[in-house]
C-alpha cells in the first residue's frame, strides 16, 4: 500500500502548472485529496479545519495501513514464534526504523515508542530526573512551555527539593537567550524546552540552546510536538540529548509517539514503567532489565498506532515537504495580514521565526465566543489557554483564539476565517 | 445561524457588555471561586445572607459572554430569595441547560433565565452557563472552589489538548 502511494504521488506533487496560471508551487488540492476527513460539511458549511496544532488529520494511506494491520497482521509483538506475531513484530520494528530515519537518529534502539509527548517527557522525568537530580539542583525550562513540559519537572523538583528556573521571553514571544545563559550553572541538571510553541508559533533556536547547555555539560530535552509536522528534524545535527515527538500532531493516529534519547543516556537511566517486555529475567528476589529500547516499553504498546506513525512518515517522505513548508509560510503571512487588517484584532506571538500558527484576540470578545461563532461557520479553531497558562499570564490575557494551519489548508480557508472573525466583531459590537 | 442568534440573544450580549452586580463585596458573609480549567474562565461569587435570605449578591472575574451574562442574570434572579429557593432555582437551571427540563412545559421559577435554554444546543458551552451557578451553590455550601471538572459527566467536556 505504501509502495503504491509512493509511486502515484512521489514526484507528482510538485505540480507543473495551476489552472489559473499561478506560479509553480505546492499542489494543495492534491494534498487535500489524501485527507478524507476534510471533505465534509459542518453546520451546513464546508469544514475549514484550522486546529492542526491540537491534532492534525490523518491521510488515507495511514488509515489504510492501520486497517491492514488489524485485518491481516494483528497479534502481540516480541512474544510469539507464530506467523502473525512475526508479521506484527516486523511491522512494528519497521516503524521504529522509519522513525530513526525521520529524525536521523544513529540507531533505532534510541527511538522509544510512547503514547505521545506527555508520556515521553514523563519517561525522561522518571528515568533520568529521579535518578540524577537531587536537592539543590536546578532544571531550566522556558516561559512558553506547554503544561506537559512544566508539570513533570515541578513534580520532580517538589520530590527532590530541586529548583525550576524559567527562561523569560519578550513581547514578541521570543526567548531571551542572554537570560538563559545566565541561568546555566554547575547546579543545572537538565534543560527542557520546546522546539516550537503551540500557543505562539515561535520557533526556538534550539541548536544554540543545546550548544550552550553542552558547554556546561548539561543535557537538553526538546519537546518537538509542534515541530515535527512543520520542520525537518535532525537530532544528530542538533546534538539533542532527548527529542520527543507526538504522532497525532504529525498526521498519525493518537497513541503514537517517540522519545529519542542518546543511547548512553538511555542506558544510564532507570526504567519507566515496570512490567512485561522490559525485563531480561524476573525472580521474586530480583529483576534484570532488557536492553534498549525494550527497557522503556513495558506492556503491549499501541501497535496499530505506531505502525500508523511509520506510515505517516512514509507519507511525509512522499510529498514535497519544502513546497509544503513554503505553502504553510504563505498561509501564515496571509492570515497574519488579513487578521491584522480587522479592527480590534491583535495577534499574540509575533516572533521573527514562526510556524503556521496564529494566536489572536478580538477586543471585547472572549476567545470562547469566537470559537463558537466560527464553529457555526464550519471553522474549527482552538479557543483557550492551549495548555500554556503561564504564557497567558505573561501576556496578561485569559485565553486566545488560535488558528493553526497544515499544508492542506488553503488561502480560501484563510478568507473564510477572516470573514468569520469580522462576523464576531459585528455580533459583539 | 438561527441557533447562533438563539445563543447570543440581545439580552445576553447586553449583560456581557454591562454585567450587573459586577463588583467585589467586602462585607460578604459567603463567597466562592469558580474555575473552568479548560478555557481559563474564573469568577468569584459573593453573598451577604441574613436569616436564610440572600440580601446581596455580586460577582467578579473574567470569562466568555455566556458565563458573564449567566452570572449577571443569576445575581438579579437570586437576590431576596431564601437559600432553599436559590438551591431550587440552581437545580432547575442546571436541568434546563443539560436538556433534562423542558422549561416551557414543566413548572419552574426560571423566568428570564429561560433565555439560556439555547445553550443546550452547544454542548461545549453548557459549562460556561453553569459555572456561575455551581460557584453560587458552592458559596452557599460554605465556600471553597467550584471547578467545571467536578460538574459531572452529564456536561459535555470541550477538552482538547495543545
Amino acid at each position: 500500500m505504501i509502495a503504491t502511494q509512493k509511486s502515484t504521488t512521489a514526484k507528482g506533487r510538485q505540480s507543473e502548472t495551476k489552472a489559473q496560471g499561478e506560479p509553480l508551487g505546492f499542489d494543495v488540492e492534491r494534498a487535500r485529496q489524501d485527507f478524507p476527513v476534510l471533505h465534509q460539511t459542518v453546520n451546513g458549511k464546508p469544514l475549514v479545519y484550522l486546529d492542526n496544532s491540537a491534532s492534525s488529520q490523518v491521510p488515507q494511506v495511514v488509515i489504510d495501513r492501520g486497517s491492514r494491520y488489524l485485518q491481516e497482521e494483528h497479534s502481540n509483538i516480541h512474544r510469539g514464534v507464530h506467523y502473525l506475531s512475526q508479521r506484527a513484530t516486523t511491522a512494528f520494528e519497521g516503524a521504529r526504523e522509519k522513525v530513526r530515519r525521520f529524525i536521523n537518529a544513529r540507531e533505532s534502539r534510541e527511538c522509544i515508542f510512547v503514547r505521545g509527548c506527555t508520556e515521553g517527557i514523563n519517561l525522561v522525568m522518571h528515568g533520568y530526573g529521579r535518578k540524577f537530580v537531587s536537592a539543590g539542583d536546578e532544571i531550566i525550562i522556558s516561559a512558553m512551555e506547554h503544561h506537559a513540559n512544566i508539570v513533570p519537572w515541578q513534580m520532580l523538583c517538589e520530590e527532590k527539593g530541586a529548583k525550576l528556573k524559567v527562561i523569560p521571553m519578550n513581547d514578541a514571544g521570543e526567548l531571551l537567550l542572554d537570560e538563559y545563559e545566565s541561568l546555566l550553572n554547575e547546579r543545572t541538571k537538565l534543560v527542557a524546552v520546546m522546539h516550537v510553541s503551540n500557543a505562539l508559533g515561535t520557533v526556538n533556536p534550539i541548536k544554540e540552546i543545546i550548544a550552550s547547555a553542552h558547554k556546561q555539560g548539561v543535557p537538553v530535552l526538546i519537546d518537538g510536538a509542534q515541530a515535527a509536522p512543520h520542520l525537518k528534524i535532525d537530532v544528530q545535527d542538533l546534538d539533542a540529548d532527548f527529542y520527543i515527538i507526538s504522532g497525532h500532531k504529525m498526521f498519525a493516529p493518537t497513541g503514537s509517539g517517540v522519545v529519542y534519547g542518546k543511547a548512553a543516556l538511555l542506558e544510564s537511566m532507570n526504567p519507566f514503567l515496570g512490567g512485561g517486555d522490559m525485563i531480561r529475567t524476573v525472580t521474586f528476589e530480583k529483576t534484570t532489565y532488557a536492553g534498549l529500547p525494550n527497557k522503556f516499553e513495558a506492556g503491549t504498546p499501541a501497535i496499530a498506532s505506531q505502525i500508523g506513525l511509520g506510515a505517516a512518515i512514509d507519507y511525509l517522505a512522499s510529498i514535497d515537504r519544502e513546497g509544503a513548508h513554503a505553502h504553510e509560510q504563505e498561509l501564515l503571512l496571509y492570515a497574519t495580514e488579513k487578521l491584522m487588517g480587522i479592527e480590534g484584532v491583535r495577534i499574540v506571538g509575533t516572533a521573527r521565526e514562526k510556524v503556521s500558527v496564529v494566536s489572536f484576540i478580538i477586543e471585547g470578545v472572549h476567545p470562547h465566543d469566537v470559537g463558537t461563532i466560527l464553529d457555526q461557520e464550519g471553522i474549527a479553531i482552538r479557543a483557550g489557554h492551549h495548555c500554556a497558562q503561564p504564557v497567558m499570564q505573561r501576556f496578561k490575557i485569559p485565553a486566545t483564539a488560535r488558528a493553526s494551519f497544515a499544508f492542506y489548508n488553503t488561502k480560501e480557508e484563510v478568507d473564510a476565517l477572516a470573514s468569520a472573525v469580522e462576523k464576531c466583531v459585528e455580533v459583539f459590537s | 445561524m438561527s441557533e447562533l442568534s438563539e445563543l447570543y440573544q440581545q439580552v445576553i450580549l447586553d449583560h456581557n457588555k454591562k454585567p450587573r452586580n459586577f463588583r467585589r463585596m467586602d462585607d460578604a458573609t459567603e463567597s466562592a471561586e469558580g474555575f473552568n480549567p479548560l478555557c481559563g474562565d474564573q469568577l468569584t461569587v459573593y453573598l451577604r445572607t441574613a436569616n436564610g435570605i440572600v440580601d446581596e449578591v455580586s460577582f467578579e472575574g473574567s470569562g466568555c459572554a455566556i458565563s458573564k451574562a449567566s452570572a449577571s442574570m443569576m445575581t438579579q434572579a437570586v437576590k431576596g430569595k431564601t437559600r432553599e429557593e436559590v438551591e431550587q432555582l440552581f437545580g432547575e437551571f442546571h436541568r434546563m441547560v443539560i436538556g433534562e427540563l423542558d422549561e416551557e412545559a414543566a413548572p419552574n421559577a426560571l423566568g428570564r433565565l429561560k433565555i439560556f435554554a439555547g445553550v443546550r444546543e452547544f454542548p461545549a458551552r453548557v459549562k460556561c452557563a453553569s459555572l456561575p451557578w455551581h460557584t453560587l451553590h458552592s458559596a452557599l455550601a460554605g465556600g471553597g472552589a467550584a471547578t467545571t471538572e467536578d460538574l459531572g459527566a452529564d456536561i459535555n467536556s470541550e477538552h482538547a489538548s495543545a
